[in-house]
């Protein structure tokens, strides 16, 4: 009687699965490991379609943090990575999970914060800005999640001489969050953030922030891709990744993201080596 | 309040226009969640009903720890799911990471406790009103258990209409092992997290009440069918 | 007459409360009935003997093996059809199919009842549930049957129903023990009286001779007090 059950139980379970599963149906897909900024400013919804039609291949973008997509890529659970943390990313090669790391585009960050600036950071110099912030203690909400933008304003602090770990007080507000949710409390605080172009023009629900200081070369955001090494990872699609990174780097696909635009503007900008 | 009015109409927008994507979605948040719950019910169920009657050692233990994983939360069952799924993990091989199967399991270890505390309840308060009975006809008590499954099936509803509101308005575990792919393992709950973060708030309600909508629905559907169903075999 | 069943020196405790003690019985009599005060422990008596209940101390001893069943105050119906409900205890016993349905069918015409076979058990009165619980015992066709109070919460008509069963019950060759509140019922089913009273059995007495020459004095002040 049981037993009978524990068989029925069995084939229900194989029966959802496959229904659950269209996915087992089309063997030729890859997971990429991507960061929210690619995804949520919408420039893979308008790349991936068009990979599609020339290769054949899906592409089913994974996104999170750079270091968590890099750290999910350790695992073995992605194909192909594509982020914005170069030293990290230099540093997933040369630990042997990466087979080369290819530049592909960039954009760049801004520093956000209220129109009404009482911290007077608006200017070109994004490490002055930090600076001021600082110094008169005004909220700052910081990624705190290991992503590439996490990664850059830490830079930047750095580069600007404050010892975070002294200097820290409550007006430093580490959310541990995306980009999306870390806008969010910027707003609701009215808070100065570092966001990267690309999410800051998609993102709808701006408040009373807006751009204060932007074209400082240092805030140069550098994207790039790199294949899993099915050496480490043997179930890798070498192949069908391989083919996405030559596509990316390709004419045809560094014209797509040069062509992908945000209420006129362009928000990524193709730089692969020729 | 102009925001939830907004999304409101949003919201009646996006069914009236019968939005082929929003369309998908929902389908995969029912699809994964209805499957979650039956799954969750053939394994529930029965061990509800074995703790209800059974005595064994280890009896009152499995008893505290399903109440208590009634409270898990959803991120942590993701992530246990997740390291399991994962490459590198014990069933990496299947290669079920970021699909569907890998949410209605995720689903399944969050709300097979809850149907099975729920079943619990239910047999216990019948195996109290049966027990003297059942065993004077000459039944064991797997029989019994079996017999008051199937005595207290209305009740019993209840309890995976419970586990399916659970699995459906969850986000945290089919976040994590479905990774939130566009087309493949975006379900209502990890959409709404998604334009959520896109500061799209009115799209966010917007979906949010969708899903509201959805949710009564299935209930409104199960409460008709049971009504139903007393009425001819109650 | 030779016994079908004894009680030796049985005892039950529940907690630290004695329900009943010293507990001596040898019972030979096809129809019994088991009066005495509330909380004699007349209930606790009649489900030791059927085995629902172990004893703290003591034995149960049936001479030959005998198969039994058992009616209760409440009729215990299960959420399904007339039908289902009587062919429920048959299953269990591993009858088939086509047997059930002739045994079961036949049970519900001897009680009457055939007019519902298809209808849901727990919607029907308590006169007609109590009478099919009692198709579904006998379906069993038990060489014993106990009998808890079946007609304490039925209105006369259908106690007056539910004894007539019983007595047919009695009549195709099934020794009954019935604990009942009602001396009439007692009088009229009954040959032989068992009379319990504070957890001790005090009197077992053939029917005749108890109503009319109770042997003690807690039986004859239990029937003044009864009988008014």
């Amino acid at each position: 009687m049981w037993a009978r059950y524990a068989l029925r139980l069995i084939s229900l379970c194989l029966g959802l699965a496959c229904w659950a599963s269209p996915a087992w149906s089309q063997t030729r897909f890859i997971i990429i490991a991507s960061t929210t900024s690619t995804e949520q400013s919408g420039l893979f919804a308008h790349l991936l379609p068009l990979f599609e039609k020339a290769s054949g291949i899906k592409a089913r973008v994974v996104a999170l943090g750079t270091g968590q997509a890099l750290d999910l890529a350790r695992r073995g659970d992605a194909d192909v990575v594509f982020v914005h943390d170069p030293d990290a990313e230099e540093r997933f090669v040369t630990e042997g999970h990466g087979v080369k790391r290819l530049q592909v585009m960039y954009n760049d960050f801004v520093l956000v914060g209220p129109q009404s600036d009482p911290a007077r950071a608006r200017g070109k110099d994004v490490l002055e800005a930090l600076r001021r912030i600082a110094a008169a203690r005004l909220p700052f909400v910081s990624r705190g999640d290991r992503s590439g933008t996490h990664a850059a304003e830490l830079r930047y602090w750095g580069l600007a001489g404050i010892d975070l770990a002294r200097e820290k007080g409550t007006w430093y507000r580490d959310t541990g969050s995306g980009m999306g949710p870390a806008l969010n409390t910027a707003v609701s605080m009215n808070a100065y953030i570092l966001a990267d172009r690309g999410t800051w023009l998609s993102f709808r629900n701006r408040g009373e922030l807006g751009i204060l200081v932007e074209g400082d070369t240092r805030l140069f955001n550098q994207y790039g891709v790199i294949l899993v090494n099915s050496a480490r990872h043997p179930h890798v699609k070498q192949t069908e990744g391989q083919a996405f990174i030559d596509w990316l780097v390709s004419p045809a696909g560094q014209q797509a993201i040069a062509a992908y635009k945000v209420g006129g503007k362009q928000l990524f900008f193709p730089n692969a080596a020729k | 309040m102009s925001e939830i009015a907004q999304s409101l109409t949003l919201a009646s927008e996006l069914i009236a226009t019968g939005d082929n994507r929003l369309a998908a979605i929902v389908g995969l948040s029912l699809q994964v969640s209805l499957s979650a719950t039956l799954l969750s019910c053939a394994l529930g169920i029965p061990l509800g009903a074995l703790l209800a009657v059974g005595r064994f050692p280890g009896r009152h233990a499995l008893i505290i720890l399903f109440n208590g994983l009634m409270g898990l939360p959803p991120v942590v069952v993701g992530l246990l799911v997740y390291l399991l799924l994962s490459r590198a993990g014990p069933l990496g091989e299947l290669g079920l990471l970021f699909t569907p199967t890998a949410m209605v399991i995720a689903q399944t270890v969050l709300v097979m406790p809850i149907i099975a505390a729920l079943t619990l309840q239910v047999i216990e308060d019948e195996w109290h009103e049966y027990r003297e009975q059942l065993r004077s006809l000459g039944a064991s008590r797997l029989r019994a258990g079996r017999t008051l499954i199937w005595n207290a099936r209305f009740s019993l509803t209840t309890a995976g209409l419970a586990g399916f509101g659970r699995a459906i308005a969850e986000v945290g575990a089919v976040m994590i092992v479905g990774g939130n792919i566009d087309g493949v393992t975006r379900v209502m709950t990890t959409t709404i997290a998604l334009e959520t973060s896109k500061g799209d708030l009115p799209l966010a309600l917007a979906l949010g009440a969708i899903l509201i909508t959805v949710v009564l629905l299935v209930n409104a559907v199960a409460f008709f069918l049971r009504q139903w169903a007393e009425k001819r075999w109650g | 007459m030779s016994h079908w069943i004894e009680l030796r020196s049985l005892r039950r405790t529940e907690g630290t409360v004695c329900i009943l003690s010293d507990i001596e019985l040898k019972l030979g009599a096809g129809k019994t009935a088991l009066i005495g005060p509330n909380g004699a422990g007349k209930s606790t008596l009649l489900r030791l003997m059927h085995g629902l209940l172990r004893p703290d101390a003591g034995s149960v001893i049936w001479p030959r093996p005998l198969t039994q069943a058992m009616v209760f105050q409440r009729p215990i119906l299960l959420r399904t059809t007339v039908l289902a409900n009587i062919e429920y205890g048959l299953k269990l016993r591993g009858v088939s199919a086509r047997e059930r349905r002739k045994r079961a069918l036949s049970a519900l015409e001897r009680v009457g009842l055939s007019h519902l076979v298809q209808r849901q058990g727990r919607r029907l009165s308590g006169g007609e549930q109590q009478r099919i619980a009692l198709a579904r015992v006998w379906a069993l066709e038990p060489q014993v049957l106990f009998l808890d109070e079946p007609t304490a919460s039925l209105d006369p008509l259908s106690r007056h129903e539910v004894e007539r069963i019983i007595g047919e019950i009695a009549a195709s060759g099934t020794k009954i023990v019935m604990a009942t509140h009602n001396l009439g019922q007692a009088r009229r089913i009954a040959e032989e009286v068992l009379y319990l009273e504070a957890g001790r059995l005090l009197e077992q007495t053939p029917v005749s001779e108890f109503f009319h020459q109770p042997r003690t004095a807690a039986a004859r002040a239990f029937l003044a007090e009864e009988t008014g």
